[in-house]
């Protein structure tokens, strides 16, 4: 396996759960809901699917877990914000801390116990093509299952009326209202499915990246998801490229301490860091206008009037 | 839930000494501080053990708690204090970053016992206790030196701290004794806990060429690698030995055990004293799992460097120790480096190419 092939095929999966937890953080944001316990719900997506996972010998059941997991801490968060019109950035966080807990217990158990990781991909003759067979044939099924979903996320909201729906709720919740959509439902299942998607990210972890369960394994890949959503400026294209971007940073630092480059290895740390605020600047720059990507109702609350 | 309990404990005293006077002959109390949650099957979860130790040792004579993933710094001054105050005798703080935190509270507790793992600073009531952690890792680089066919080594670093570099130093001064040409791949993490990075961390090293593969960070995800790889590593902190059957060759193991028991023991019979402890194998403060994936010939190697250092007869810092830059260290132990120029190392030995980070 040649250098770049293995740098290649690393990357991928250091991007996969950053682009799997981002893309359900995209489509609650773009619902208009800020939902800052991603980390939380990452980390007993994580907890549940390795507990699944261990306790049936399927990762599918596993993948299943974590997704339920996240989804039922989305649920909390939804019935706190949307239900009872609780301040979304406190709940997030409250969340977020929640997740770690709950996570080191339910997984107080598995510590110190291993699975074998998601099988990957095997087509015979376009596998072993040579480089490229690996890295377009050859990963495990949930690099695929991101990129579909990405996929599928750009056709509902842009394709869709359904996501026309959901992007009107995000800019004008009340506007919407008046229309007689069901503002506080949509935006209920957009969170719902934030914690799907985050629960799943989680779940790759122990699934296929490490797989065997440590409190705390997630290690801040939910804040990262977190900055990704608005580095794409909430489209769900760009979020390919930075996910992408983020974990090629990431593993091209290490390789080139390994190569003993010269630069000190704090300053590489940083690097991935230093990339997206340059980034952002950047972005921010050429449209003129900060931000003006953004859902115009982020973060705000919303209660109809009946 | 532990909160809970101790703010429990502390209304039932704070009762029990406005009601009746508490009888004479009560459990000895001991309480720990962690800094990260006993799952971390690492750091923590060794100190976990340790406490379950004493807790199987003295069975219904002490009684033990402990509060976890207690952040180092300010914070933990509380944490150490709500133990004190709610009547524990025995307060082991175990991460370096509550050395001022605990020295504090010591002073205003001057009956409680305090004892601060891997510090320095000590009081009356208050003492100091680590491991040798070094002396693992000298056999650890022996054993690699001869399992190794490309004569490049992995290393993941976590903070370019003294406690790290005597490790690598170790290392390859084991290295060296068997292949003077080894060579050392670093690579720092900046993190003592992120599975997924140490994981692309021993990926990038074993592409570049490393075959055997070691850590100072504190997950199994570099024994995972090796083992998906085909590849050698040692565990750290804890035997790792399930996450790479085919791969991990010894693991350096933490063992709390004997130092509590110990201690526990000197409180039990009054005989406590505030002591500067820095154990190694010969107290069994650490241990080597099995040798385990090499021939028979490596193991005898292992086990009799392990005997020797063990015995004293061999120092894995023995004088002359040549610095990267081609200088000899000055040798303030006599026949080897002192103890505090190990504790305070900050230089790479001759023989790695790299430089320490920020430096």
């Amino acid at each position: 396996m040649g250098l770049l092939e293995s740098i290649v095929l690393a990357v991928l999966a250091a991007s996969t759960p950053l682009l799997l937890a981002a893309c359900g953080e995209l489509v609650a944001e773009r619902a208009g809901v800020l939902n800052l316990g991603v980390e939380g719900m990452m980390i007993v997506g994580a907890a549940c699917g390795f507990a699944g996972a261990y306790v049936t010998g399927s990762i599918v059941i596993g993948a299943l877990a974590g997704i339920a997991a996240g989804a039922a801490l989305a649920a909390v968060f939804a019935l706190l914000t949307l239900g009872l019109a609780v301040n979304q950035v406190a709940t997030g966080l409250a969340l977020t801390i929640l997740g770690v807990g709950i996570s080191g217990l339910i997984g107080a158990g598995f510590v110190g116990e291993r699975i074998a990781g998601a099988p990957h991909l095997y087509i015979p003759g376009l596998t072993d093509v040579p480089f490229l067979g690996r890295i377009l044939f050859g990963q495990d099924p949930f690099v695929y299952l991101s990129l579909a979903i990405v996929v599928g996320i750009w056709w509902f909201l842009y394709r869709t009326r359904a996501g026309l729906e959901l992007r009107a709720i995000g800019d004008n919740p009340a506007s919407a209202h008046a229309l007689g959509y069901p503002v506080l439902r949509k935006r209920a299942l957009a969170v719902l499915f934030g914690g799907a998607c985050a629960g799943l990210g989680g779940a790759y972890l122990p699934l296929a990246y490490t797989p065997f369960w440590i409190s705390g394994m997630t290690a801040g890949r939910g804040w990262i998801a977190l900055a990704l959503v608005v580095f794409a400026s909430w489209q769900p294209g760009r979020l390919v490229a930075g996910a992408y971007l983020f974990g090629a940073v990431t593993i091209l630092q290490l390789h080139a301490q390994g190569a003993g480059v010269g630069i000190p290895s704090q300053f590489m740390s940083s690097l991935p860091y230093l990339a997206t605020i340059l980034v952002l600047v950047v972005i921010s720059r050429t449209r003129g206008r900060a931000g003006a990507a953004a859902p115009a109702s982020l973060g705000t609350v919303f209660v109809p009037d009946r | 839930m532990k909160r809970m309990m101790i703010g429990g404990l502390l209304a039932a005293l704070a009762l029990g000494a406005s009601t009746l006077v508490a009888p004479a002959q009560d459990k000895l109390k001991v309480g720990f501080i962690y800094l990260g949650p006993i799952g971390d099957f690492g750091w923590t979860y060794q100190h976990e053990v340790g406490r379950q130790g004493i807790v199987k040792h003295f069975g219904d004579k002490i009684e033990t708690s402990y509060l976890e993933n207690v952040n180092e710094g300010p914070d933990s001054e509380r944490a150490i204090e709500q133990l004190a105050r709610t009547g524990h005798k025995l307060i082991f703080t175990t991460s370096f970053g509550y050395m001022d935190p605990t020295v504090k509270v010591a002073k205003k507790y001057p009956d409680v016992y305090f004892e601060h793992n891997t510090g320095y600073k000590r009081d009356k009531n208050l003492a100091t206790y680590s491991a040798r952690f070094y002396e693992g890792r000298y056999i650890q680089g022996q054993i690699a030196a001869k399992m190794s066919k490309s004569g490049v080594l992995g290393y993941v670093g976590s903070f370019p701290i003294p406690e790290v570099i005597s490790g690598i130093n170790s290392t390859i001064l084991g290295a060296q004794s068997i292949n003077p040409n080894i060579k050392v791949k670093i690579i720092w993490v900046n993190t003592w806990f992120d599975p997924g990075k140490e994981a692309d961390a021993a990926k990038a090293l074993v592409d570049q060429g490393a075959d055997v593969l070691m850590q100072h960070t504190d997950s199994p995800a570099a024994m995972q690698v090796a083992e998906a790889r085909g590849k050698y590593a040692f565990g750290q902190d804890s035997d790792m030995y399930k996450f790479g059957q085919k791969a991990q060759l010894t693991a350096i193991v933490n063992n709390w055990a004997p130092y509590y028991v110990e201690r526990v023991q000197e409180v039990l019979d009054k005989k406590w004293t505030s002591t500067d402890t820095w154990g190694g194998l010969n107290t069994k403060y650490l241990l080597m799992a099995s040798y385990t994936n090499m021939l028979d010939d490596v193991k005898k190697m292992a086990e009799d460097t392990q005997a020797a250092i063990s015995s004293g007869k061999l120092h894995p810092f023995k004088c002359p120790v040549v610095a990267q830059d081609g200088s000899t260290v000055e040798c303030k132990g006599g026949t080897h480096l002192a103890d505090e120029q190990i504790l305070g190392m900050n230089f790479y030995v001759k023989g790695i190419d790299e430089k320490i980070p920020g430096k």
